[in-house]
């Protein structure tokens, strides 16, 4: 069984997001960047699954600028064993990442597709479930269990009641809740071996697809900011502030 | 122009989440259907058709729609799509499995997670994790979109009349089969809608000691909520996560007791109208976004936060 996981180059998510005074976007430069924290969860299970037996190779798939291609390199560091980065210049919005991916798969003819559930920078949730739709694949999307079955896998999902279990037959392409796993980190010498894995890089022009934005980015702006609140000395002047101030209880 | 909104429900009731979206989506144009797939959902139907908002209701059943599986939702969808001009639903776990599906056979780039609708085609959706706000217009002909529940209230659930119009079932899917959901039940109110939520972090140090929190939350009919390291470091479980991974609430009042503060929990939480930050460290980010912060060791404050409460002659419920 073959296993493509696309990984994204985000904005770390310890950083504080700072907004561009233009109104165009928020602050990129000097920033410090990482893998798109489910992604590493998708790229753990994936490992795990081959790890195994259940699996004979992952494949680790990134679309971005020169610089995404460190998100498969690290993929390719915890156990990837070959990586494909597909070259943009521009930020693709995720129906364009996942016409991509549709050609990768179609090339590749992977029996799973992982993911993140969702990228902490545009905060989409959308690029999963596009790909599954394009190839008219079942989805199984929120994982946090995963069981390989004969031809089908058994999927427990994170929905707002609790948990839900569905069964997909493969192929079929699944995002991954943080919960999915706990991501290994990538030892010394895996980094040092990583090194020599191959990394195919296609440009996104080549593979014939529109990618063509579709929704203009008028304004980006700071949230409004919390007027600046009180600290209060005691629990007493804190329960009559919520009564007779704020009127809340 | 017309908007098709896809209602949630459990084939009883309407989910609460699909009355918010129903306010957003007659927002975008007051000609608002509402399509509903499911099982023996005639009670739902009638429901949802009581709603004043609502123009009509297409009411899809059959036997394949008992549980929701989105392959089999969007077939269902698709059938209906040439009508409107925009498809919407809910941005919660339902809508954010559901509408990419529909969006990408449609070719169409969805706009996930609004918070305000400016005009039919443009949107206010925050990114970042709410770290910041983002204006974007749509230019698709079409437009799929999902509505963040909480920035909008709930529509009005009685004095309509809309017509129920019966429609035919599309195909159903082999690949994908529904086994179990695990329903967590509780008499408390549900995180995402209730009035008031207390949650409690990893000062709590035990989940024992979560009952301390518990107490304050029967006594304000409040529920309780958690930071993403009480759930990782197995004090509470996880539907209780309040923050960019786990649930967006916007309650009246929010209680923060032993949380620090980290940008991925005040992503959950930072749009309640009051909050409260009970915390022994003065310095935590948590005080940056409260209205009211007390500088307290927890498990001398919470004890002392119920006295009070129970001095009180009246506690709003």
């Amino acid at each position: 069984m073959k296993i493509l996981v696309a990984v994204k180059r985000v904005i770390d998510y310890n950083v504080q997001i700072r907004v561009k005074e233009d109104g165009s976007g928020v602050v990129t430069d000097n920033v410090k960047m990482s893998t798109n924290p489910p992604d590493d969860n998708a790229i753990e299970e994936a490992v795990k699954i081959k790890e195994a037996g259940k699996a004979s190779e992952i494949i680790a798939v990134t679309v971005g600028e020169e610089k995404a291609q460190e998100t498969v390199r690290k993929a390719l560091a915890v156990g990837a064993d070959r990586g494909i980065h597909i070259k943009v210049d521009s930020v693709l919005e995720p129906l364009a990442v996942s016409k991509i991916l549709k050609k990768i798969v179609e090339k590749e003819n992977p029996d799973l597709v992982f993911m993140g559930k969702q990228a902490i920078d545009d905060d989409c949730n959308q690029t999963g479930q596009m790909l599954a739709a394009h190839l008219n694949w079942p989805q199984a999307t929120f994982a946090s269990k995963i069981e390989v079955k004969e031809n089908s896998l058994e999927v427990t999902r994170e929905v707002d009641e609790g948990l839900e279990t569905i069964e997909v037959n493969t192929p079929a392409i699944v995002t991954c809740d943080l919960r999915l796993n706990e991501p290994r980190y990538a030892s010394l010498p895996n980094i040092m071996k990583a090194k020599k894995k191959p990394i195919e890089q296609i440009n996104a022009s080549d593979l014939g697809v529109d990618t063509n934005p579709r929704i203009e980015h008028i304004k980006i702006e700071e949230p409004p900011k919390r007027k600046a609140g009180i600290k209060v000395a005691s629990v007493e002047e804190l329960v009559q502030k919520l009564k007779n101030e704020a009127k809340v209880i | 122009m017309s908007v098709l909104l896809i209602a949630e429900h459990n084939n009883k009731e309407v989910k609460s989440f699909t009355l918010n979206a129903i306010t957003a989506a007659s927002q975008i144009d007051q000609d608002l259907h509402v399509l509903l797939i499911g099982h023996n959902a005639d009670d739902v139907a009638k429901s949802l058709s009581e709603v004043p908002l609502v123009k009509k209701v297409l009411h899809m059943d059959n036997e394949i729609y008992e549980n929701y599986i989105a392959e089999n939702y969007t077939s269902a969808i698709l059938k209906h799509a040439d009508k409107y001009s925009h498809i919407v639903c809910s941005a919660n776990t339902f809508g954010k499995n559901l509408m990419p599906r529909i969006a990408a056979l449609l070719d169409i780039s969805q706009v996930s997670d609004i918070i305000k609708v400016i005009s039919p085609d443009t949107f206010l959706r925050p990114i970042y994790a709410g770290n910041a706000f983002a204006t974007v217009k749509s230019n698709d002909d079409k437009k799929c979109i999902t509505i963040r529940p909480t920035s909008f209230e709930a529509a009005e659930t009685t004095g309509g009349s809309a017509e129920i119009e019966k429609v035919d079932a599309a195909d159903k899917t082999e690949n994908t089969k529904f086994v179990n959901r695990e329903e967590i039940k509780s008499d408390r109110p549900e995180l995402g809608t209730a009035r008031i939520v207390i949650s409690g972090g990893r000062g709590l140090q035990s989940g024992e000691n979560f009952k301390l929190i518990t107490d304050v939350a029967d006594k304000l009919n409040a529920a309780i909520g958690a930071s993403r390291a009480a759930v990782d470091a197995g004090y509470i479980t996880n539907e209780h996560q309040v923050g960019q991974t786990g649930k967006v609430v916007v309650p009246d009042l929010y209680i923060a007791v032993g949380i620090s503060g980290a940008i991925q929990h005040l992503a959950g939480m930072k749009e309640s109208k009051v909050i409260v930050a009970i915390n022994k460290d003065g310095e935590a980010p948590i005080f940056s976004v409260a209205d009211y912060g007390l500088e307290a060791d927890l498990f001398e404050a919470l004890p002392q936060f119920l006295e009070e409460l129970n001095k009180l002659n009246t506690i709003q419920k």
